[in-house]
């Protein structure tokens, strides 16, 4: 049982040259499809095993901690684990059909193994408990990312995709920078030995720039604002099932990685005591949420317009870790989760709407409403979700970052959280508007979309409302995590 | 039988998702016996907390009973019930679901025992309601149904972070009287108002009312206002500032709805002047105010119910909608004519009808407490009731000169639920205390004294006289003029004229402020962001890693304190 923390990254790993050696057709798909059912299963068994026996360690290779690689699994990154189980095992169903249309026969194999090592680089940063791991993770995921987004049938996917290759490659040696900074500090990579030896060298020079190369590289990956300029493009060009895929996960796993980093390793007294991390975060999220929000509205295509309100989200989430209180955590671990079921469900629903009309132009969609209907109440159930409407997870991490901001008396945010609310609306709107008020002018009428990308899209929209109703889960890991992580940083 | 309190929310949703999905042979069935059910169980229901649940870390209490509790959620399963069997063939059947639904939401928050309960079912109820605006069908009843719905996520919104704020600094999410004393309570306070279409935010009310189809406005009518009524009465019971704010409304829903010609928005405006007279209610406080409150919230829902039903009736009939294309139905609809009439002379307060009954209570209420001029200007208030819907209504759509129109009156079931509202006003009328038994507190009032009769009498006829008297004028003008508040309207009107011309500057001073400023940043953005944008071109790799330098230099610099 003590090997599932390593097999839950081997696995997909493993699975990626199978996949590519397979010969083309049903089989690649069906292996990556078993294999991200079995990265579920195992996150489960991993909580499972978190919430009974407490944080665990393992060894690689039986080296001992600090020389050898170590993983370490708790509740935060066990709960990142779940989400990215959740989602691949959901988006794989949908992937068969999807990408049959939208891709070459000859590519599929590599498609899947790309998508397993994708799955496997974002496994790999949360399992371990090694600074440099994570870096190595994060090109693994990354390398497959550009070629994930590369694949995209529009010819804009290819610069797209380049922009990303530039970008990620900036933002990845940052963090290389960082890290090699703080090694050469404190002669160790292992996350705990760094928490224990940081605060003898805190109040050198090296410490800080290591924290500036390292807070930038990340917030790059992750798509804070403005070091979002990527991210749009990228989204909105890749084949569907990427985009909900990396939608969903990519971003989330590189907040768990701040997090990680503010809180674990340097520790809060140190980032938001010394350093004005908290302030400059928050800064950069309010203005994010509200920018990015507004910015969605005027999009023409769907896909952008989501992808822009992916940026206004990833501004929740930093806003929770920039608060400093459990609240505020609880809030951004929460919303992590909670948004990788929303835009999972929102960019699904987009691919069964590309899948009949070959494009996400929002002025295609004229007429969808009746000749899609489950489609685009997908689309409305994830969009209210996007919202904040009640019994969606939309509205509980809401719940959690108003409370935590109400707790710190923290006006300011609420109206902001309250004004990108209202302008997730609008950008909602205009897509339901179009689809349910605007008759169609095109002659041909689209049938709704296939059954097998039906299903996984309602099995997340189901989700977003029964994790909308029955909080015990999420909430109840995501406060472990932020006491664990705060009790860890002091 | 079953003897677990399953809530009766639950019983309407289900009801609504019945209807949603049953053949059309069974959809009949579903409507009609939904309500009942429901209606039954809350009479089911014993006091005291009944049922909760886990939810955000708290024990929700989702079902809570009383006797003011019982008294509305009643209230809102007959509501259902009456629009049910008044659109039971004509509307859509999506209509009706939205419809029950939205009522399911009304009922919901009747028996919601804690706050975020309360927060929930006020959601459902936005939500659902907008859609019944949008089933009107026409562009405007979408428009509508746009401004109605973010108006409501607004005050959803705002009631949230009201909810919240009281949560996080007391610890307790219950339901019970707050004192208007810190922040929270406030912003929970006007979280609730806008609702209640308080001001500032009448307008919604007659903005998104009168365009929803003729089976739709009957349940427009009957829940929104009313939950948030409900909703004062337990949070806010006695808070001197809701006297205030209801004779605002009182005023603002008579001068409004003497200017309107769409027979449905003087309708909407009068629901405001009603819901005015509630809130007053509420803000006395006393046990005797609110008792006038719940009776006058259930008397008012059956006569405005009847009253929409009437409109609504007449709209399907002829199409029309506008005092001036309207007049003479009386000839051909007297069914019609007749209980919108009864009606009329119910929201007017008349002795005999139900709207007498209920509203004598608040007036008394205020007498008791020596508030002597709120007692005159609601006075002077019925008076203005009578004039814009007790006469206004039915004159100018029934009587008046001859349209030349021969509607027939309206199918079997309409009709059968206007006659059965049009009962119910004059059986409450002549035996309040069939309705007087059902109120939160014990009621020792007998509102048929000869020296009240008298006086409501000359009240009304003098008023009477007035309208006839002026009624040139008013059909010249659209305005109109009265005896001893004739100084006190006037000047009304002078005012919110001049608050028009002041609105309108400041919205002209804002677009302009738009147009230079905000517009020309609001293109920038676009011209960034779409794709091509500065923001969004094929290679902005070096703006990009301009902000990846300034972001750096930012951290290091502020870092190096």
């Amino acid at each position: 049982m003590e090997h599932l923390q390593v097999l839950i990254v081997l696995v997909p790993l493993l699975s990626a040259p199978l996949c590519a050696l397979l010969p083309s057709g049903r089989w690649p798909w069906l292996l990556a499809t078993l294999a991200s059912w079995a990265t579920l299963a195992m996150a489960l068994v991993l909580l499972g095993r978190v919430e009974s026996l407490g944080p665990l360690s393992y060894e690689l290779g039986n080296w001992a901690a600090p020389w050898g690689i170590e993983y370490r699994l708790d509740y935060a990154n066990a709960m990142v684990q779940l989400l990215l189980g959740v989602v691949a095992a959901v988006v794989m169903p949908f992937a068969y059909r999807s990408a049959r249309q939208e891709l070459d026969n000859d590519r599929q194999p590599g498609f899947y193994a790309a998508l397993m090592l994708l799955l496997a680089g974002l496994l790999g940063i949360t399992a371990t408990g090694d600074a440099f791991n994570v870096f190595v993770f994060l090109e693994v995921s990354s390398l497959s990312t550009y070629t994930l987004i590369a694949l995209g049938r529009d010819r804009r996917a290819l610069t797209s995709s380049f922009r990303y290759l530039i970008m990620g490659t900036v933002g990845a040696t940052f963090f290389l920078i960082g890290v090699g900074l703080l090694y050469s500090l404190t002669g160790t990579l292992n996350m705990a030995d760094l928490a224990e030896r940081l605060p003898a060298v805190a109040s050198h020079r090296t410490v800080h720039t290591a924290v500036a190369f390292l807070v930038v590289g990340i917030c790059l990956k992750l798509a804070l604002f403005p070091l979002h300029l990527w991210l749009p493009n990228a989204y909105a060009y890749a084949p569907s099932a990427v985009s909900a895929m990396v939608a969903a996960t990519s971003t989330k796993v590189m907040v768990y990685v701040l997090i990680r980093f503010l809180y674990t390793i340097l520790g809060v007294d140190f980032s938001f005591g010394r350093l004005p991390l908290a302030q400059i975060l928050m800064v950069l999220s309010v203005i994010g949420m509200l920018t990015a929000s507004a910015v969605a509205i005027s999009q023409p295509n769907a896909k952008r317009l989501l992808a822009y309100s992916s940026v206004a989200q990833v501004g929740y989430m930093v806003l929770g870790v920039s608060l400093v209180s459990a609240l505020g955590l609880t809030a951004a671990l929460l919303h992590m989760f909670n948004h990788a079921l929303m835009k999972g469900a929102l960019f699904m629903a987009l691919g069964c709407v590309s899948f009949r009309l070959g494009g996400t132009d929002v002025a295609q969609m004229k007429g969808l409403g009746r000749s899609m209907p489950w489609t685009m109440a997908a689309f409305v159930a994830g969009g209210l979700s996007l919202i904040g409407v009640p019994l969606t997870v939309g509205f509980i991490s809401k719940w959690y970052l108003v409370l935590a901001a109400l707790e710190q008396g923290w006006w300011p945010l609420v109206v902001a959280i309250l004004l990108s609310s209202l302008l997730a609306v609008i950008y909602v709107w205009r897509v339901v508007e179009v689809a349910y008020f605007q008759p169609s002018e095109s002659r041909d009428i689209h049938r709704e979309a296939p059954l097998a990308l039906l299903l996984p899209t309602w099995i997340l929209v189901l989700a977003n409302v029964y994790f909308g109703i029955d909080t015990r889960l999420t909430v109840g890991v995501a406060e472990q995590a932020a006491a664990a992580l705060l009790g860890a940083g002091r | 039988m079953f003897e677990m309190a399953f809530p009766p929310a639950f019983i309407l949703m289900l009801g609504a998702l019945l209807i949603a999905l049953a053949r059309p042979g069974m959809r009949p069935v579903i409507v009609l016996l939904t309500p009942i059910v429901t209606a039954y169980a809350i009479w089911q229901l014993p006091d005291g907390v009944l049922m909760t649940a886990p939810f955000l870390g708290y024990q929700i209490e989702l079902v809570e009973a009383n006797d003011l509790r019982r008294l509305f959620g009643t209230m809102f399963a007959m509501m259902a019930f009456i629009g049910g069997l008044f659109g039971l063939k004509q509307a859509k059947w999506y209509e009706l679901a939205a419809g029950y639904a939205y009522a399911a939401g009304a009922v919901g928050v009747s028996f919601a025992g804690d706050l975020i309960t309360l927060f929930l079912f006020w959601e459902f109820m936005a939500l659902f309601s907008t859609v019944v605006v949008w089933c009107g069908g026409t562009p405007a009843a979408k428009r509508a149904g746009v401004r109605y719905a973010l108006m409501h996520l607004t005050g959803g919104i705002i009631l949230k972070i009201g909810i919240e704020g009281v949560m996080i600094h007391t610890g307790s999410i219950e339901i019970q009287a707050l004192a208007l004393n810190n922040f929270d309570t406030w912003v929970v306070l006007i979280g609730v108002l806008v609702n209640a279409a308080a001001p500032p935010f009448c307008a919604w009310l007659a903005d998104a009312y009168p365009e929803g189809s003729p089976f739709g406005t009957v349940f427009l009518a009957a829940f929104t206002t009313k939950s948030s009524v409900l909703a004062l009465m337990l949070l806010f019971p006695g808070e001197p500032v809701l006297i205030w704010i209801g004779m605002y409304m009182v005023f603002y829903g008579i001068i409004w709805a003497l200017l309107e010609n769409d027979m449905r928005r003087i309708l909407a405006y009068s629901s405001v002047n009603q819901v005015g007279f509630m809130i007053v209610g509420v803000g006395i406080g006393t046990q005797m105010a609110l008792n006038g409150a719940a009776a006058h919230a259930f008397a008012h829902n059956i006569f405005k119910g009847l009253l929409m039903m009437s409109a609504g009736a007449v709209l399907y009939q002829t199409g029309k909608r506008k005092c001036t294309d309207l007049g003479g139905l009386y000839q051909s609809m007297p069914i019609t004519a007749l209980c919108g009439t009864i009606g009329a002379l119910a929201i007017s307060a008349f002795p005999f009808t139900s709207g007498f009954a209920s509203k004598s209570l608040i007036n008394q209420a205020a007498a008791d407490q020596h508030l002597i001029w709120i007692w005159y200007a609601l006075t002077a208030a019925s008076a203005g009731v009578f004039l814009h819907a007790g006469i206004k209504f039915p004159w100018y759509v029934f009587f008046q000169k001859d349209s030349r129109m021969r509607p027939p009156d309206p199918a079997w079931n309409m009709r059968a639920a206007m006659i059965l509202f049009a009962s119910a006003c004059i059986v409450i009328g002549c035996f309040p205390n069939l309705l007087y038994q059902y109120l939160p507190y014990p009621v020792e009032y007998q509102p048929y004294t000869g020296e009240h009769l008298v006086t409501q009498f000359q009240l009304l006829l003098f008023s009477g006289l007035a309208f006839f008297v002026m009624l040139p004028l008013m059909k010249r003008t659209l305005t109109i003029s009265l005896d001893f508040d004739w100084f006190y309207r006037v000047l009304m009107i002078r005012v919110a004229q001049l608050l028009m011309r002041v609105w309108a500057q400041l919205v002209g001073l804002a677009e302009a402020l738009w147009a230079r400023t905000g517009a020309p940043v609001a293109q920038r953005m676009k011209d960034w962001h779409l794709p091509g944008g500065l923001l969004a071109q094929t290679w902005p790799t070096g703006s990009m890693t301009v902000w990846v330098v300034v972001i750096l230099v930012m951290v290091v610099v502020l870092g190096q304190r």
